[in-house]
């Protein structure tokens, strides 16, 4: 293992503790809300490090098709993959602290429909890579992200505009607004350490995917009957 | 551009041709959506103005899956006889033969709602209470949003193992806001409550942007081996 790998899953470490520390025990208890309101240290960086996922992968996905090199397809399949899964917190998290909050578990306001709708187009993109032939998957994939991100313009769009005639509820006009500073405090630190144990993720399964790909190139070659 | 235009024009007309001698795809979606009609009828026994309501949501998601049925047909048929490989080898331009299968499916799925939304009327009773002249437009902006889309992630299905599953689980997510202005139109149309301009320049827009990225992409994916 390289040294900085092992030196940044330290780093992580420390600030994933520290955060902890912050939103359980320093951040003051809401006053409406009460301790339930901590959840908003976890589903708000999760949500952060999910769309952070998922414009690497964007990202990514262009480069692939610029110079298809399976470097770039490694980088897309991670981070894929570790923002579906921070994806799938957000909209775990989300309910279970609507529910006993504002009495509702589920709403199709912009936000959260777009962040459903998002986890299911990255869910869609994962099949396909699952499902293709492995020659093309690659580059079918790519242009599966690509479609993807056109979208969800249009899915925010769409929803704000075409679902508001059932009544929404006030979502505390967003959690920034009116945060007390050590709550504040706690948010940043937490959000610098999803932020970095996202990267952290994304990066051990990139080495882990390069690892698969010089593998089976290497399965190939002996295939066809050469020894390199 | 004279090589894309007679192009797309041939491939066009083979597949009207095919799909007029054998009458595999239209027969299946008709009768499919005939019994969604059905269906939906025994599920729902809404009150007229219950109905005008939900007409939009009904309408739109049979002629999805119905649609679903046709365009994955249409590229089954370029795998017989290596004809798809030899189209990859020939010059023509790739866009020519998107643009010939999306126009096909255009038509045929524009045949089944010409059928299929009158059965609706009679089944639902349903009497629109906005301008129905808007209908058009937005059964000719809907239809094509949604082969526009399944037409390309279809030809991506088809290097996949699932092939026929693949392309509802690509095509559903992918088309939800061109979903979300269909139905509203509809249901501003029938209701006569809301404006359905707003909705209508969405397909619009919709329409434009996913047709040219998918002209844009589409050889991409013609030769992604």
């Amino acid at each position: 293992m390289k040294p900085s790998l092992i030196l940044f899953s330290l780093l992580t470490l420390g600030l994933l503790v520290w955060g902890f520390r912050q939103a359980m025990f320093v951040a003051p208890t809401e006053a409406t809300m009460g301790d339930i309101q901590r959840i908003f240290y976890y589903h708000v960086p999760s949500a952060f490090a999910a769309f952070a996922c998922f414009f690497v992968n964007l990202v990514a996905s262009l480069a692939y098709l610029k110079t298809r090199s399976p470097r770039a397809d490694a980088l897309a399949l991670a981070s894929a993959q570790v923002g579906v899964v921070f994806c799938t917190i957000v909209l775990i998290t989300g309910p279970l602290w609507a529910r006993p909050v504002w009495g509702i578990w589920w709403t199709w306001d912009a936000r959260l429909t777009s962040t459903l709708l998002l986890w299911l187009i990255y869910v869609s993109y994962l099949l396909l890579r699952r499902f293709s032939y492995a020659g093309a998957m690659p580059v079918l994939a790519a242009v599966l992200a690509i479609f993807g991100s056109v979208d969800t313009v249009f899915v925010y769009m769409s929803i704000r505009w075409f679902r508001t005639q059932h009544p929404q509820p006030v979502l505390a006009g967003g959690p920034g607004s009116g945060l007390a500073p050590e709550m504040l405090h706690a948010f940043f630190i937490n959000l610098i350490a999803f932020s970095a144990f996202g990267a952290l993720l994304v990066w051990v399964r990139y080495l882990l995917e390069r690892q698969q790909q010089r593998v089976e190139e290497l399965h190939a070659h002996a295939a066809v009957g050469g020894a390199r | 551009m004279s090589g894309l235009f007679h192009i797309t024009r041939a491939t066009l007309a083979k597949d009207l041709r095919l799909e007029w001698r054998s009458k595999d795809a239209t027969n299946g979606m008709l009768f499919f959506a005939l019994l969604v009609v059905v269906i939906f009828s025994f599920a729902f026994e809404p009150t007229a103005e219950e109905a005008r309501r939900i007409i939009g949501g009904l309408v739109w998601m049979a002629f999805l899956f119905a649609s679903t049925m046709a365009l994955n047909q249409s590229w089954a048929r370029e795998l017989r006889n290596q004809v798809l490989d030899g189209f990859r080898c020939s010059p023509a331009p790739a866009n020519a033969l998107f643009l010939g299968k999306t126009i096909g499916n255009f038509i045929f799925v524009c045949l089944l709602e010409a059928v299929v939304a009158p059965l609706f009327v009679v089944f639902f009773n349903l009497h629109a209470l906005g301008d129905t002249l808007l209908l058009i437009p937005l059964f000719l902006l809907g239809t094509w949003a949604l082969v526009v889309n399944g037409t390309f992630f279809a030809a991506m299905s088809l290097r996949t193992r699932t092939r026929e599953l693949m392309l509802p689980l690509l095509l559903f997510p992918i088309s939800v806001p061109a979903l979300l202005a269909m139905v509203g139109a509809t249901t501003a149309i029938f209701t006569g409550e809301s404006s359905p301009s707003l909705p209508l320049k969405f397909l619009a827009v919709y329409d434009i942007v996913f047709t040219t990225v998918s002209l844009l992409l589409f050889e991409t994916v013609l030769h992604a081996e």
